[in-house]
């Protein structure tokens, strides 16, 4: 056995070194180191071109959609909180809606969450975040619906079950929701990063191909005194044009998914983030109401999430989510934020009825049934936010689409012109090798 | 949730509301006279001996009267609304009803008719509630003219904030579900975690004397302290009886054990320089065991408590 490598080694080498010891023998040689050289450049550009459309194709299928996902549940389980406490609020008077809605809140989270279990993929954080929530989902509905029980039956222990419900909610479900959007959303950005990155590998092989190629057929012209052999210059043309083909399909893609980021992911990002403050600042004033100034926890947290939506001297997130917003979206986000003072102005104006004691006229400015209660200035500023997200999500779509799409061809191009490239090689070579028989 | 089906049961319901009846039919029979409460008490619990001392009688405040000229009667004139501190969570004292959405109890009828002898309306009044803890500095910020919120008259209250004559009698006693089969307040706390609203009389008794609990746990309201122990979170809960009752009568799958580690007066809490207002609402509670006290217990308490043998007398000062 040890002796066998060594003799076969030498035989080969002993062979290669014959081949190169003739002017033919170098000549098919060359023709070998060529062959190889495209094909390996055509199988890098398909390589990388397929693993940036992969990435393009993970943003517009998945990751920018759970992170839409994400952030809907956040939604969902806050204006499910928000909700119980108006229900608890109305006390017998609770509408049918709200009911309704509380319970369309739950479905919505439930069927979110199955979806972000079913792609969450290989993180096992994204996972656990999904598992606690799935956990702990019934646990807070039990408590609600424990709460109603108690309510009905006419005992304050009712009042108690829902306060605790809501802490379960604001301190346990809401930030691991968090959690989940944030992982989501830095998987945006991972994924934008690898749909944009620049193939490089493909760049400098492809650039040393053709300085190769030249190198020969210089090599060639002094040894044979002829100008032009059609193969080696189709094989260049072929390079070339790969070369080409990718730039121009690589620019494109970058620009189409810089557009999807611009008007569709990163808009999105910014209306996510002025709606959940609208809910905390809806949920800090319902809890407000239903405290019954027990502590100021709830008024400061009006405060707080209200100056982040916008005030008078800042634009606050209304603001970003305004100057953000592409040109369909702009109106509506502008209306929002019109709608946004609306609700701050008649929030001030309860409040002040509440601090003069007037409890019954603040509540019903508040979750009442009329048409100049905070609660419709919310919905009205929330539906608007929620029509411009349509019209970004819209946008988002089409532009990731021609991202994805817009090098889609380069990898079939980079194919057939490896091939025609090497047999290009072939072909030039072969005329070659034919004048030495 | 199988507990709260049980909850329905009526049979249990009534055992429940039994036992309290008998406990606190034995606690009132104490509340007749001082005398009877500082002998009965240290026999009860020697901790608490040190508290009692003689220069301080919680149940002494100033003399009745009907003048409103003072500056905190006339401020409350002025404003034309009373504000007052109170509960939502105390069945039967100061609780919101699920159904209306109003305060009503015990506390609430008691501020009324303060409303109504200062400000000549009943409703003239904005209820703020105020978490236990919060009592005493509510008063202390001037955020509330009063607190009639079951809150006990003790002597160390009596350095911040004010009280009117006693209104009603009670003490600690504990909650444990009917599982425990416990019979006496050291079987149901020995080992046990045990709740405790924070700042409330049952805090500092169990700060004093741990009576065997293995860990004691704080919130904001005696109330959330049924959710936790019907969570399993908590074994035991700690509160005056009155409140205990309360909670037994909304879940008849706990019950109350005695007998009273304490003797504890409730009074109307005031800023401790508004003596116009303390002699003005004395005034208020003297016409009040006349005349409306009987009417309201028999509507809020009676039906828990058992019949009552009328009001603690007052107290005054020389």
């Amino acid at each position: 056995m040890p002796p066998a490598p060594p003799r076969r080694r030498a035989r080969w080498t002993e062979r290669l070194r014959r081949a190169a010891s003739t002017a033919p023998g170098r000549l098919r040689l060359s023709a070998l180191a060529l062959v190889v050289l495209v094909l390996a450049f055509g199988a890098l550009t398909g390589w990388q071109v397929t693993t940036r459309n992969q990435a393009a194709d993970q943003v517009l299928s998945s990751s920018q959609p759970l992170s839409q996902n994400a952030a809907e549940i956040y939604r969902s389980l806050a204006d499910a909180d928000t909700t119980a406490a108006s229900g608890f609020l109305l006390a017998g008077n609770e509408p049918a809606a709200v009911r309704q809605r509380y319970q369309g809140d739950l479905a919505n989270a439930s069927q979110l969450l199955t979806q972000a279990a079913a792609h969450a993929g290989d993180s096992t954080d994204a996972q656990s975040w999904v598992s606690q929530l799935n956990q702990q989902l019934p646990v807070y509905a039990g408590l609600v619906e424990t709460a109603r029980a108690n309510d009905r039956q006419g005992l304050p222990l009712g009042a108690a079950y829902l306060r605790y419900a809501s802490d379960q909610m604001q301190n346990t479900l809401l930030p691991i929701a968090q959690k989940l959007s944030d992982y989501e959303t830095a998987r945006v950005d991972r994924d934008y990063g690898d749909a944009q990155s620049a193939p490089w590998a493909a760049y400098v092989l492809g650039a040393l191909v053709a300085l190769t190629l030249l190198w020969f057929q210089v090599v060639l012209f002094r040894r044979t005194n002829r100008v032009f052999n059609l193969g080696l210059l189709g094989t260049t043309a072929a390079v070339v044009a790969t070369l080409v083909w990718l730039t121009a399909g690589v620019t494109a893609a970058d620009s189409a998914l810089s557009r999807s980021r611009a008007t569709g992911a990163g808009p999105l990002q910014a209306l996510d983030s002025a709606r959940i403050d609208a809910l905390q600042a809806r949920t800090a004033e319902n809890l407000n109401l239903v405290a019954r100034g027990s502590t100021t926890a709830y008024a400061d947290q009006w405060t707080k999430s209200s100056n982040l939506l916008a005030t008078t001297t800042s634009a606050g997130q209304l603001g970003v989510a305004q100057r953000l917003a592409p040109g369909g979206a702009g109106q509506d986000v502008a209306d929002a934020r019109a709608e946004f003072f609306t609700w701050k102005q008649r929030h001030d104006a309860a409040s002040a009825k509440n601090d003069g004691g007037d409890y019954q006229s603040a509540l019903d400015a508040t979750v009442g049934s009329g048409p100049d209660t905070t609660e419709q200035a919310y919905q009205a500023m929330d539906a608007k936010l929620a029509q411009a997200a349509d019209v970004e999500k819209a946008d988002f779509l089409s532009a990731a689409k021609s991202g994805r799409d817009a090098t889609g061809l380069v990898v079939v191009a980079a194919g057939v012109l490896a091939v025609l490239a090497a047999a290009g090689v072939l072909a030039g070579i072969g005329r070659r090798l034919a004048e030495y028989r | 949730m199988a507990r709260t089906r049980r909850r329905i049961r009526s049979g249990v319901l009534a055992a429940a509301l039994l036992v309290p009846l008998t406990l606190t039919m034995s606690a009132s029979a104490q509340s007749g006279t001082g005398e009877v409460r500082t002998t009965a008490a240290p026999a009860l619990t020697p901790a608490l001996a040190p508290e009692a001392t003689p220069a301080c009688d919680p149940t002494k405040s100033v003399r009745p009267s009907l003048d409103e000229s003072g500056p905190a009667v006339s401020a409350i004139k002025r404003r034309g609304v009373l504000i007052a501190g109170v509960d939502q969570n105390s069945y039967r004292w100061g609780f919101r009803d699920p159904a209306t959405g109003q305060l009503e109890g015990f506390d609430i009828d008691l501020v009324h008719a303060v409303a109504k002898a200062i400000l000549g309306d009943p409703n003239k009044v904005q209820f703020k509630t105020v978490p236990t803890d919060q009592r005493i500095n509510a008063i202390k910020s001037g955020q509330v003219d009063l607190i009639a919120r079951t809150m006990s008259i003790t002597c160390d209250r009596l350095n911040d904030v004010a009280f009117s004559t006693a209104y009603f009698e009670a003490g600690q006693q504990v909650v444990v579900p009917r599982s425990a089969k416990a019979t006496s307040i050291g079987q149901a706390l020995k080992g046990k975690t045990v709740c405790v609203a924070d700042s409330s009389t049952a805090q500092s008794e169990l700060k004093s004397d741990q009576h065997g609990a293995a860990k004691i746990t704080v919130v904001g309201n005696q109330l959330d302290c049924l959710v936790l122990m019907q969570l399993g979170q908590v074994d035991a809960t700690m509160t005056d009886n009155a409140l205990a009752v309360g909670q037994a009568a909304q879940d008849p799958t706990v019950q109350v054990i005695g007998p009273s580690l304490t003797a504890e007066p409730y009074g109307i809490a005031m800023a401790k320089g508004a003596t116009d207002l303390v002699a003005r609402v004395n005034q208020v509670l003297a016409d009040y065991r006349q005349n409306g006290w009987q009417a309201s217990y028999d509507k809020w308490l009676g039906p828990y408590l058992g019949p009552s043998n009328g009001p603690p007398p007052a107290n005054y000062l020389p």
